[in-house]
């Protein structure tokens, strides 16, 4: 396969000047970081040289198939690191697999079916582990919001059952804030584009000498794709998730301490 | 008789709180009384089903509380935690909500009026009354379901003297105009004798004694 960019290992091996400099960094500052960038950058470089062979071989399979496999693996292991960050939700792990499934089926179907790009696996495969990498993010994080907001307003929302309110009614202020906390990252990472930071896709495209305009097309496309991924996965993964917190007869699993 | 409770067991977070407890409360103004620790806000959650017992029975004038559709209960017999807890928004919003709840129309103006309150608190902001202020509105709010009877967990606890001495005179004053049965936790023996017909002691999970307040606890 050709590239319009040649980056040689020494290049990389070059590029972890910074990374000395952030373990310096901790150092100093007794940050206790050290083992937690090695071990961030051993197994980046691990991980991506894998999927990279991986991604490889599919090209040159140009298989649909072995897409989907791919894009299945990455919505099972992100279900998996996902509940790591949603500990205080019990069940976490089925409506995280159903949000990241979700999200990266109907984001991808769509994004085909409108003609944005065509079903290939080099489109499918880096777009699809975007939107499940992304989507993973989101609804990790709004589940865990989702938990720490069912122990700290336990009290307000049992008050709200005393009322004959339903689970769904007494938990509905705790779910619309994880779900914007889920949301409002990507949201306002959108907002400051091209202000503040140059999105990766972007960045990656301008370093490999493509033009300026069609960068920014391809990044807008995948900015709006993502936004839709994790919409998607906040909303069913908190919606799904809360029920776990409820018994049948709307009773608070964990109700508040005396 | 209003509630009667069988053999109940229950536990919470693996320690027994209620150990066999039977009693039975009458229709009037009940109170449970008994130090802290003894289970009464415990007892008083199964009345509505925000709990279940793992043993023994509930009665709710006669029928399993079980066997009752557990929002239609709760609205019927509204409970009032020991702490405020408002949702957010107005004072309004509140009652609406609790309102809808019940799919009634609010008269606000007179539920405030019921709680102790004037029609200004309707437009400010729940978040920002005093305790023993949002504890009025908890009581409105759940007047606004028109229940037939009131749990009151230890309702004046976070209180000074005089905002429960002003808390305690709405609540016999709405015993009077409504009509509806009360069943009031607390640890103040002398609010029990206050507030009450009938009392129900407990003491490490069980009633320890059944009766009329004046001979149960003579002044």
């Amino acid at each position: 396969m050709t590239s319009s960019i040649d980056i040689t290992v020494g290049q990389v091996a070059a590029s972890l000047v910074l990374v000395a400099l952030a373990v310096a960094l901790s150092f100093w500052r007794r940050a206790d970081l050290e083992r937690d960038i090695g071990i961030a950058v051993v197994r980046s470089i691990v991980q991506l040289t894998a999927i990279g062979y991986v991604i490889q071989a599919i090209f040159e399979i140009d298989s649909l198939a072995l897409v989907a496999a791919l894009i299945a693996v990455m919505v099972v292991f992100g279900a998996v690191q996902a509940r790591q960050r949603a500990r205080k939700v019990p069940g976490a792990f089925l409506p995280l697999l159903i949000a990241l499934a979700v999200a990266g089926a109907s984001t991808l179907g769509l994004v085909v079916a409108l003609g944005i790009f065509e079903p290939e696996p080099r489109f499918l495969v880096p777009v699809g582990g975007m939107v499940v990498g992304n989507a993973m993010t989101a609804a990790a994080v709004a589940l865990n919001r989702l938990g720490d907001e069912m122990s700290d307003r336990s009290r307000e929302i049992e008050a709200t059952l005393a009322l004959g309110a339903t689970s769904t009614e007494a938990a509905a202020p705790t779910v619309r804030r994880a779900l914007r906390s889920g949301t409002i990252t990507l949201i306002d990472s959108i907002k400051t584009t091209g202000l503040i930071f140059f999105p990766g896709t972007m960045v990656g495209m301008l370093l490999a000498g493509a033009d300026p305009t069609d960068a920014v097309r391809l990044q807008l496309i995948l900015l709006y794709v993502l936004l839709g991924s994790v919409a998607i996965a906040a909303l069913l993964a908190t919606t799904l998730a809360y029920r776990n917190f409820f018994t049948a007869a709307h009773q608070l699993r964990e109700p508040p301490q005396p | 008789m209003l509630f009667k409770l069988e053999r109940v067991v229950l536990a919470r977070a693996g320690k027994p709180v209620l150990r066999g407890l039977s009693a039975g409360l009458r229709e009037g103004a009940t109170c449970i009384a008994g130090p802290s620790g003894s289970g009464k806000s415990t007892l008083l959650r199964l009345l509505d089903r925000l709990a279940d017992p793992e043993s023994g029975r509930v009665l709710y004038r006669g029928e399993d509380v079980r066997s009752r559709d557990p929002l239609a209960l709760r609205r019927e017999v509204c409970l009032v935690p020991q702490l405020p807890a408002l949702l957010e928004g107005t004072v309004e919003d509140n009652i609406r909500f609790a309102a809808s709840c019940g799919e009634v129309e609010p008269n606000v103006a007179r539920l405030l009026e019921l709680a102790g309150l004037d029609w200004s608190f309707a437009e400010r902001d729940g978040a920002k009354l005093s305790v023993g202020e949002q504890q009025r509105v908890m009581l409105a709010r759940a007047l606004a379901l028109e229940p037939r009877v009131l749990l009151l967990d230890e309702p004046t606890s976070a209180l000074d003297a005089e905002a429960r001495a002003a808390v305690e005179a709405t609540l016999l004053d709405l015993r009077r105009r409504l009509q509806i049965s009360t069943v009031l936790v607390t640890h103040d023996l002398d609010q029990a004798r206050r507030m009450s017909d009938w009392v129900v002691r407990m003491d490490a999970g069980r009633a320890v004694g059944e009766g009329p307040v004046r001979e149960l606890l003579p002044a």
